[in-house]
């Protein structure tokens, strides 16, 4: 009865958690929805007794993955309602997508009610009285240590290409600033202007007049 | 307790399935490369679900090590993905998957 319960309501929060990312028109409504869905799997998990794969889905997919999502959508600031009536590409999009989910969902049912809703093969040694994280720690690291190296690899190619993405470019036409070449031509006109002065005052100095008013200098005072 | 009302790994592969085709129908719907990004972590998840169910259905852990593997690869998409959609937002602010259909910047 406890599992019925249990499978109902995480069940629930799952297809609502769904139906709220794909019909939500705001990108940020959508983010949390995923919440919804992400721990009602989690949930879903538990009750499998898959502990350990839980306790990653909550950390690793509502912790960092939608977290990202978030910072990514108010970063752009593309937290703006979106109209989901526009008819995205021409006429019977909608129509085609839902034929193909229904498809989908059609498909696996079916397959599933030929087998009489059971799995069938081989059966593997999991033993319950040992903790699932043993088992799953055992198995990653002897059978799977090829897959699981891979995904190490995997990983620092992510970051790496991360980092390669975001990195603003700087070209050429982007480091020059569209007023550099009135302050370059007041700068030589000011430089050119200083210059005729001093040979001006140079002038006036060896000559007779003192026609340039300005404040004579220490040093003129000594000398004069 | 009725038999009728015994929770069967059946039930969980079904959920998993609606939840999966919900995901398929987001992202042939939905032109928000946000979004439509969301819509594929459903479809994971579902198929994350399933490998668990099954796990527990054969008694192999090999289900369970497949989805800390498809967890790590999710991640890794995560990343890659959203590092592509800033740089073209920032580029093109508002653009959506169908202004990107040539993979031109």
């Amino acid at each position: 009865m406890i599992e019925l319960i249990v499978f109902a309501v995480a069940g629930l929060a799952c297809l609502a958690g769904a139906v709220g990312v794909v019909a939500s028109s705001n990108s940020v409504h959508a983010a949390l929805s995923l919440v919804g869905t992400l721990f009602g799997i989690a949930v879903l998990f538990v009750a499998q007794e898959a502990n350990f794969l839980a306790a990653v889905q909550v950390i690793v997919y509502a912790g960092a993955i939608v977290v990202l999502f978030l910072f990514v959508i108010m970063l752009l600031g593309v937290d703006r309602v979106e109209d989901l009536r526009v008819e995205p590409l021409g006429g019977g999009q909608r129509a085609t997508a839902a034929v193909v989910a229904a498809g989908v969902l059609g498909l696996v049912l079916t397959t599933l009610a030929s087998t009489g809703w059971e799995a069938t093969g081989a059966v593997g040694e999991l033993d319950e009285s040992v903790p699932d994280i043993n088992q799953l720690g055992e198995a990653l690291f002897t059978r799977y240590l090829y897959a699981f190296e891979i995904t190490s690899v995997l990983l620092v190619i992510a970051v790496v290409s991360a980092v390669l993405l975001s990195r603003r470019v700087r070209r050429e036409e982007e480091i020059v600033d569209p007023g550099q070449a009135e302050r370059q031509a007041e700068v030589t006109d000011r430089i050119a202007r200083a210059e005729a002065r001093a040979a001006h005052t140079d002038g006036a100095r060896n000559g007779a007049g003192e026609d340039v008013e300005r404040e004579p200098t220490p040093a003129e005072e000594v000398r004069s | 307790m009725t038999a009728a009302l015994e929770v069967t790994p059946a039930w969980y592969l079904v959920l998993g399935a609606a939840v999966f085709s919900i995901g398929t129908f987001g992202l042939l719907i939905r032109r928000n490369p946000l979004v439509m990004f969301m819509c594929v972590e459903l479809m994971l998840n579902a198929v994350a679900l399933t490998f668990v169910t099954f796990s527990r259905m054969v008694r192999d852990t090999g289900g369970q090590s497949i989805v800390v593997i498809v967890l790590v690869v999710a991640a890794a998409e995560v990343v890659v993905g959203l590092a592509i959609i800033v740089a073209l937002l920032r580029k093109r602010p508002g653009a959506t998957a169908d202004d990107v259909a040539i993979l031109e910047g």
